[in-house]
């Protein structure tokens, strides 16, 4: 039992200027299911990507069965046993489940599909996993859950003895949970080695037997399970107390802010009218799907509304777009920074940049160059923002340190209002807690903030009042003092689910 | 310890940064000494002349064309539209006697064929490869209505030192070519709308969502880009003394190529001048040495195709590196 199946040995990862992995190190001992956990950004990914032969480690290396061993491509890794199965999956929607599960070594007859012996082997593998599916249905058809079986499958068709997860959990229903870790033991019993990443605390528990905790680019510790309280799990994940991340002060409110009146687009099921003043912190809290996106979205100009009023200090916006929407001084950052906010290819500077030259250019045509250089400079220290330079790409630096660029974009202009939708989904504890500052800094400033966030802590943790969505509704708005998690969360909930349930 | 480093960095390596900066302005320096020494007649002032004035066309294009792959599309329709602004040229001066008039009418027609391509791609979002597609077939074949289908010659002879005079030693051509390079580099680099195209390419989304008018922008690069390949059209008709319907066949890929070869990125948000003009010097010097040498013109294709092949390779070697882009 004690015999390790797969080892990490003094594994390190550089990305151009970026050190994502440091001298990493632990076992993960044969027939275990063993955790992985870490905040984003702390190097989980890297990790399984090494183990799958998409990234070569800069240094050090894996073992399996005691043998060091190098994987140029996931065949090599699959070749000694060792699959990764992602949360995106990777299957081909329009082929059958049987023809997913022997893509790359369908059984052939002459050169001819063998289709009986296809249609035999498939029907063996998904019983052995014991999943009732048609080996013949076009995998796009499935479930989620069930092509995340097949996927296993595929995996355990292919000889895989060692499996890691990459949060495979993360858009499965309760019950799917259950009857995939059904499954994950099951695979324990017959030898298997799994390598579990999630960051639910529950489900590491309820399944795990050890478990290995990266922070930064570091291991912290290697333990067993049964050794540790959730409490100090997290504590050796955050690398500190967790209590008072959002330092949350009272501000006074300055007068009118953003007011939004009947405002009706796509993706809003009714008008919605809702005010924020001048210094206030107004979060959006709600579900997925809620329409909190499409609100703001519709606030900065981005989708035409079809009626409404957006008012900003009293002043109307009369024709809504991106461009007017800044001149009045309402400005985004938007949901998903890698499509919306920033321009990958190009440096920090530039992306910086992005909007302000517009005001500050000569002429409004020609660039001023050293303004450019010096708005750079100067957000780059007062965000600390971590690059080795300006002219570092945008792509290599951290989330964190990318909503960062994206926010600070908007620093050098008069801004009045600001929309932050989700800013810190994806980033760590450490730049979380230095945007909460940025934030209530700004708001101080006499700036009108309205959050959208998923993350009820987050949300409770930093407004001054709470709108809640649900489908596409304004449901309340709630004051920080009379806000819970649970009652949030019941006003976020859709109606229907009573009657389901 | 409120804002411990999330991740250690390192400077990307000076090296490095250096090949991508003046990567393929190294490789044509290397490949110019490298044709003086071993081609003979290569280093010669008639033929240097020749190189450059072979290439002054693909030159003014891929300035425009610059643009157009850094807002991340690119245009198919350049060649007919040089085809077909040639004839216009030819028929309007021949009917009113006028040159002025006749360049105007090549100029517009160039621009507005640009405008619909700009029109189509930016606000119907087609995609531009259809949407020039199409075009380039529409204006090929409008020039050949035009013409009558034949070259058209034309009647005004001070119209030919356009193409065929000289300025200090150098065919006009030539001195139109570097003023489009100055020009269309200073307007990349230092203004706000060249900012804009680059942002534009590298991520439209984030473009629009910064306040910057995407369509817009894309619209004003199509124009030019067609008034420009119209431009280009005009001066080879004053060279060759009429509008040839059936002339620049497959010039947008060489001019395309030639901006790839130098190293502006085809999925848009990167490229500078500088690229292009070495993507398109190292075109033109291959090509020259390679007539010099005497190499069936087959073989140059195939040599054309293979360099093409390799540019690109490296660019992608090159960016496995993930360096900063040329300002």
């Amino acid at each position: 039992m004690s015999s390790s199946a797969l080892a990490f040995h003094r594994v390190s990862m550089d990305f151009p200027g970026v050190r994502a992995l440091e001298d990493v190190s632990f076992e993960v001992r044969a027939g275990t299911i063993h955790a992985l956990m870490g905040e984003n950004g702390a190097g989980k990914s890297t990790l399984l990507k090494i183990l799958s032969g998409a990234h070569q480690p800069t240094a050090g290396a894996v073992h399996i069965d005691g043998m060091p061993r190098t994987f140029h491509r996931t065949a090599d890794a699959l070749a000694a046993g060792v699959a990764v199965i992602y949360q995106e999956l990777h299957l081909v929607p329009a082929m059958s489940v049987a023809e997913n599960l022997f893509l790359g070594h369908l059984p052939e007859q002459f050169g001819f599909l063998d289709r009986r012996a296809l249609a035999t082997a498939a029907r063996a593998q998904l019983e052995q996993i014991g999943e009732p599916i048609d080996p013949q249905t076009p995998v796009g058809r499935l479930p989620l859950a069930q092509r995340q079986m097949v996927e296993i499958a595929k995996a355990l068709t292919r000889g895989a003895r060692i499996l890691a997860f990459d949060e495979p959990t993360s858009s499965l229903s309760d019950r799917e949970v259950r009857r995939l870790f059904a499954i994950i033991r099951d695979l324990r019993t017959r030898g298997c080695t799994i390598l579990y990443v999630s960051h639910r605390m529950e489900e590491i528990f309820a399944l795990c037997d050890r478990i290995s905790i990266l922070r930064d680019g570091r291991l912290v510790e290697t333990a067993d399970l049964a050794a540790l309280t959730r409490a100090d799990v997290v504590q050796r994940m955050v690398g500190r107390e967790l209590a008072n991340i959002y330092n949350y002060r009272p501000r006074p409110l300055r007068g009118p802010g953003l007011a939004v009146t009947g405002l009706a687009g796509p993706g809003l099921a009714e008008p919605c009218t809702l005010d924020a003043q001048a210094g206030e912190i107004l979060g959006l809290f709600g579900l997925v799907g809620a329409g909190r996106s499409e609100l703001l979205r519709l606030i900065f100009g981005a989708t035409p509304k079809t009626a409404g009023r957006v008012t900003v200090g009293g002043a109307e916006i009369d024709v809504p777009s991106p461009r007017r929407a800044i001149e009045a001084g309402i400005v985004l950052c938007p949901e998903d920074r890698k499509k919306e906010g920033i321009v990958p290819v190009r440096s920090v500077l530039e992306n910086l940049n992005l909007s302000a030259r517009r005001r500050t250019a000569r002429a409004g045509v020609l660039i001023d160059e050293t303004w450019e250089r010096r708005n750079a400079r100067q957000r780059i220290d007062q965000l600390g923002i971590r690059t080795p330079s300006a002219r570092q790409l945008i792509r290599n630096l951290s989330g964190g340190n990318q909503q960062k660029v994206v926010l600070g974009r908007w620093l050098s202009t008069t801004i009045r209002v600001l929309l932050l939708d989700e800013p810190t989904r994806g980033i760590d504890v450490g730049a979380k807690s230095e945007i909460y500052a940025i934030v209530q800094q700004l708001a101080a400033d006499g700036i009108c903030v309205i959050l959208v966030s998923s993350e009820l802590p987050e949300v409770l943790g930093i407004s001054d009042r709470i709108a809640v969505m649900r489908q596409g509704r304004l449901a309340a708005v709630v004051d920080r003092a009379a806000a819970t998690e649970a009652g949030l969360l019941a006003l976020a909930l859709p109606v229907e689910t009573a009657r389901a349930s | 310890m409120n804002s411990a480093p999330s991740l250690a960095t390192r400077p990307v390596s000076r090296v490095a940064a250096f090949l991508d900066r003046a990567g393929m302005l190294l490789v044509l320096a290397l490949l110019f000494a490298g044709c003086s020494l071993f081609v003979e007649n290569f280093f010669s002032l008639a033929n240097l002349k020749g190189l450059a004035l072979a290439v002054s066309m693909t030159g003014m294009v891929a300035c425009t064309m610059l643009f157009c792959l850094a807002a991340g599309d690119f245009d198919l329709s350049i060649g007919s539209v040089v085809a077909c602004a040639g004839v216009i040229a030819a028929v309007v001066m021949n009917r009113t006697g006028s040159i002025a008039v006749g360049v105007a009418c090549a100029l517009a027609f160039g621009a507005l064929v640009g405008l619909t391509n700009g029109f189509v791609v930016a606000r119907l979002q087609i995609n531009a490869l259809i949407a020039t597609l199409a075009t380039m077939q529409i204006v090929r074949g409008l020039g050949f209505i035009v013409s009558g289908g034949s070259a058209v010659g034309i009647s005004r002879d001070a119209f030919f030192a356009l193409g065929n005079s000289a300025f200090l030693g150098l065919p006009t051509p030539i001195w139109i070519t570097a003023a489009c390079f100055a020009v269309f580099g200073f307007v990349l680099n230092r203004t706000v709308f060249g900012r804009d195209t680059l942002a534009v390419g590298g991520n439209p989304e984030a473009a629009h969502l910064a306040g910057i008018a995407v369509a817009r922008v894309k619209i004003i690069i199509f124009t030019a880009q067609g008034a420009m390949a119209a431009f280009a059209g005009i001066v080879l008709a004053s060279r060759v003394t009429s509008g040839q319907p059936n002339t620049s066949l497959g010039f947008e890929l060489e001019v395309i190529s030639a901006c790839v070869l130098g190293g502006v990125s085809l999925t848009g948000g990167v490229g500078s001048m500088a690229f292009v003009i070495a993507g398109v010097l190292i075109m033109g010097v291959v090509q020259n040495a390679m007539n010099l040498l005497n190499v069936p013109t087959f073989y140059q294709y195939v040599a054309r195709g293979l360099i093409l092949l390799a540019a690109v390779l490296f660019d992608r070697w090159k960016r496995r590196g993930g360096l900063a882009p040329v300002a």
